[in-house]
């Protein structure tokens, strides 16, 4: 097709507003009337709230309310929820405590919130904020998922005795264990995945507004996915009816995941806004924002790998100890269990895996799915693991890969993922290619001349994205399907919308989707519309998270238009006389077969709208729509190559060259998957070399709530990327695709810290790998 | 309240604002110009850089009456009705933008640091050092360098032929 079409670099449409600053986020989104919230929230980790005196506050100017956990208890309102359930390994189910909007009786973290302030500016309701006179006593906390394990230990719920959520399993635990006493080697690794904070840059916010004459409710919301906010606040939180209640995702600053959740404070905003009879909106300050949005990672974990003779992997044994923080979220439960342990697999061969997987409640924030969710974790563990065992036992590293690579597809995994494609060695092959793997030895050595000491990483990944399907989803404990919808319309006039649950927060869609139809209907980008975001228009969605836009949201637009077209035929071949089977389409056009007669799709939807010469039995118009659930997740898959050149003096570490070959399955817009690539490689190397989030062991303080202390990777701290594709279509949907949005942050993290090992020698470095932490492995 | 007058993308603009409003405050709620973000509350992460009298600023860091009687230039500033500024044109070029949030600053951050140090010898270790305050989360910035490199041979192209 022209120049619009699919596997073409297409500029995006939607960047004209975006540049010009012409955009509308949530807080840019004006209303007349409109109050400010501020949040008063907890200064401790863990206390009990004796009493709050908001008479001060009341009193002071512009301010509306106060509002307080007990409001919120009186009105009945419910516990935010987490949406999959998970057994431990003795059948029982997981321990969850409740999730109040508001804290009526007790704080468990630092930033838990404990009352809102709503008055008519920001700067009243942050005055009056800090007149609202709470009464704590204070209670112990425990910060450490280990410790808060132990007896005697602060408890934090009392549905959870000892703090334990789950311990939950998979694999074959015998057969594992028999697999390790036939081994000739047997490997072992402790790894801890740094906690990090997601920091999307747009800070989330919400203005809630409350419409008396239709007694509804409109919410603009920073949300990676409204329909499900929209069914979480109705039917969980019962805030307001889900047919009255309109969820709005306008445009939307980077989710990486941290927007998926709905949090007390949107909910809040929408019952204060009845409440106050005015519209009420909150921005989140950073500090907030760190201090409240969902943080990721966080484990703990030993780590066995048993050998044979001949170095193919027999066994892999695997404990795991999941922070969660003070409270379940949304896909709390499932990104360290079914997004985890069904991915140590990895790229390998092995038939005996066993792995626990045990979930603590901390006195901590929040922490839920972040770009790659489970996938950066077991990644990690696997290829530390894999170069740790090629040192060990004395081979090469890339010859230990690839002797395990799984050769043949499909391939059935024994922890639940049944692999439909991929080229492990094609994969690797691209990648020693473009990393110049052949001259890292003469590198090594002028390196030397200047006092550094240079070095190379691998790693390999596989990843499930697409989260699929329904039923699968569902019996694994899933509380919502993973389908997308989708409709196409196209006008009167030949122009075309298309409504889509899926939710762009900087992914681009409003280009990639419109590639599609002008692919298929002939016509320009330009003339696509991409409506989403807003259920008053969309029927429901799924939003976007785990890499389904394009496996299962691009699919769901797909099987719409194949409708659309299903119908146009039809009506062509009325038009034209002529039989619906020979009537194809070609560049836009509806043709019949062998002769020079063809119809535009326009023409064929103006002649739909006026009706006034359809087939028999036919309606008019030409809009159809679609449901799609997938089959089988999708299975993108990579190997990243990470070079870096440390000064052994100071402990500075440079990447040098960082080279990612992924198999995306087939590309919409090369353009657009490299962006994803390079800013989910960012974030994997921030996790590898600068973030952490940092409690204060013992008071549960956040010592890292500022970009002060919170260190983010600025672009003098990461390279221009090499990157390379290796392609293998995907089988298990119609248009081959696989995803691509957090393969950068899944790929990258242990390739970085295997080439900061490679350069100093020394394996004894943990994330983030700082200057300080690199000199002591050097210097010992 | 205070008035502050000042000269915004060449308009000659007044309101009335408390003391410790901001500019960046001043020039979203005051004045409607919600291009201008604000990402957070340390002045890191450069969401908020506007230009005051022709010099990057933090608007996050500068109160409004401070900015009284300056000319300040903002993101809805830089185009000529339909024509792009070329740090815009070269942001879509090069796909420097994913979420768009803090391309404003970077657009902005961009221009000044072609104003300062642009030119032939304008390289990318230099644009990657000079954009140290400002943060992006999406596109990691291998495509925002891109576009500053790209802008700058364009701008001083531009200028030379001047
Ligand atoms: S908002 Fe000004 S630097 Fe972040
Ligand atoms: S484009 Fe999203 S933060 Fe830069």
């Amino acid at each position: 097709m022209g120049a619009d079409g699919l596997g073409q670099r297409v500029l995006r449409k939607e960047d004209r507003r975006f540049i010009t600053g012409k955009s509308r986020y949530t807080d840019d989104i004006a209303v007349a009337r409109a109050t400010h919230a501020v949040f008063v929230r907890s200064p401790y980790a863990h206390a009990r709230i004796r009493n709050i005196d908001a008479s001060e506050a009341l009193a002071m100017p512009g301010v509306h309310a106060v509002l307080t956990g007990k409001d919120f208890a009186e009105d009945k309102l419910g516990s935010l929820i987490c949406g999959w359930m998970i057994h431990s390994k003795d059948g029982t189910p997981m321990k969850v405590g409740a999730h109040p909007s508001i804290a009526a009786d007790t704080v468990k973290h630092v930033g838990d919130q404990v009352a809102v302030v709503i008055a008519d500016t920001r700067e009243q309701a942050r005055d009056a904020a800090e007149k609202v006179a709470v009464d704590y006593e204070e209670l112990p906390a425990v910060i450490d998922p280990v410790k808060a394990m132990e007896p005697g230990a602060p408890q934090i719920h009392p549905e959870a005795p000892n703090n334990h959520i789950f311990t939950w399993p998979i694999g074959d635990e015998a057969a594992t264990d028999a697999a390790f006493k036939d081994a000739a080697h047997v490997v072992k690794i402790d790894v801890v995945n740094n906690r990090l904070i997601p920091n999307a840059i747009e800070p989330r916010a919400a203005l809630a507004v409350y419409d008396e004459a239709e007694e509804s409710y409109t919410l603009y919301n920073t949300t990676q996915n409204p329909h499900v906010a929209r069914l979480v606040l109705s039917a969980f939180v019962g805030v307001a009816p889900e047919h009255k209640l309109r969820v709005v995702g306008p445009d939307v600053g980077g989710g990486f995941g941290s927007k998926i959740y709905v949090y007390p404070e949107e909910t809040v905003c929408l019952w204060a806004s009845k409440k106050v009879g005015r519209p009420v909106r909150w921005t989140a300050e950073r500090t907030e924002s760190f201090l409240t949005d969902a943080h990721a990672r966080d484990h703990v974990t030993h780590a066995e790998m048993a050998f044979d003779a001949d170095h193919r992997i027999i066994g892999f044994k695997v404990n795991t100890i999941a922070n969660i923080g003070a409270y379940m979220q949304i896909f709390s439960s499932v990104t360290p269990t079914y997004l985890y342990g069904t991915l140590l697999s990895g790229q390998y061969d092995m038939k005996n895996i066993y792995c626990e997987v045990t979930a603590v409640y901390t006195n901590t924030n929040c922490v839920d799915a972040y770009r790659g969710a489970g996938r950066p974790e077991a990644t990690y563990l696997l290829e530390r693991l894999i170069e740790k065992a090629a040192r060990e036992m004395g081979v090469d590293r890339v010859e230990l890969r690839r002797k395990n690579f799984i050769k043949s597809f499909p391939h059935q995994t024994p922890v639940i993922m049944n692999y439909d494609s991929g080229d492990f060695d094609a994969l690797i092959e691209k990648a020693l290619e473009l990393a110049d793997y052949k001259g890292l030895p003469a590198r090594k050595e002028e390196a030397k001349t200047r006092g550094k000491l240079r070095g190379l990483g691998f790693s390999t990944y596989i990843e499930a994205c697409g989260l699929a399907p329904s039923a699968a989803v569902g019996s694994l404990g899933a509380g919502v399907g993973q389908w997308e919808s989708a409709e196409v319309r196209v006008n009167p006039t030949g122009n075309v919308e298309v409504l889509t649950g899926s939710h762009s927060h900087g992914q681009g869609h409003e280009t990639v989707f419109a590639q599609l139809i002008a692919d298929r209907l002939g016509i320009g980008v330009e003339n696509v519309q991409i409506v989403h975001g807003d259920t008053d228009k969309v029927q429901f969605g799924m939003g976007t998270y785990g890499s389904r836009s394009g496996p299962v949201g691009l699919n769901a637009i797909h099987k719409a238009l194949e409708k659309v077209e299903a119908k146009a035929k039809k009506i062509a071949a009325h038009l034209m006389e002529a039989a619906e089977d020979d009537i194809v389409i070609e560049g836009g056009k509806l043709k019949v077969a062998g002769t020079d007669k063809e119809l535009s799709f326009g023409e064929v939807s103006l002649a739909a709208y006026t009706a006034h010469n359809l087939p028999q039995g036919i309606e008019p118009g030409l809009k159809e729509g679609a449901f799609y659930d997938p089959i089988n997740f999708t299975f993108p898959s990579g190997c990243h190559v990470c070079e870096v050149e440390v000064d052994p003096d100071t402990g500075h570490t440079e990447i040098v060259k960082f080279t990612a070959v992924d198999d995306f399955g087939n590309i919409m817009n090369p353009m657009i998957v490299e962006g994803q690539v390079h800013g989910g490689l960012t974030q994997g190397i921030g996790q590898a070399m600068f973030e952490g989030c940092i409690y204060d062991k013992e008071t549960g303080q956040l010592l890292t709530g500022s970009y002060m202390d919170y260190c983010m990777p600025r672009a003098a701290d990461v390279p221009s990327y090499t990157l390379g594709h290796s392609t293998t279509v995907c089988p298990s949907n119609p248009l081959g695709l696989k995803g691509c949005g957090e393969a950068g942050a899944i790929g990258s993290p242990p390739s970085v810290i295997n080439a900061i090992i490679d350069a100093t020698g020394s394996d004894n470095i943990a994330m983030p790998a700082t200057p300080e932490r690199v000199w002591r492995a050097i210097h010992g | 309240m205070p008035k502050v007058t000042m000269s915004v993308n060449g308009r000659q603009v007044s309101g009335e604002c408390e003391d410790r409003t901001l500019l960046v405050h001043f020039l979203r709620e005051n004045l409607g110009l919600t291009g201008t973000h604000v990402g957070c509350d340390t002045s890191q992460c450069g969401a908020c850089v506007v230009h005051v009298d022709g010099l990057a600023v933090k608007s996050c860091t500068m109160l409004a009456a401070q900015a009284d009687g300056s000319n300040v230039t903002t993101i809805e500033g830089l185009a000529k009705g339909d024509e792009l500024h070329p740090m815009q044109a070269a942001f879509r070029e090069h796909h420097g933008l994913q979420c768009g949030f803090c391309t404003p600053g970077m657009i902005m951050a961009g221009i000044d640091i072609v104003n300062r140090k642009g030119g032939p010898n304008l390289d990318e270790k230099t644009v990657r050092e000079e954009l140290e305050g400002n943060i992006c989360r999406c596109t990691g910035y291998h495509n925002i360098v891109k576009a500053i490199l790209d802008a700058n041979a364009k701008m001083s192209g531009a200028q030379a032929a001047e």
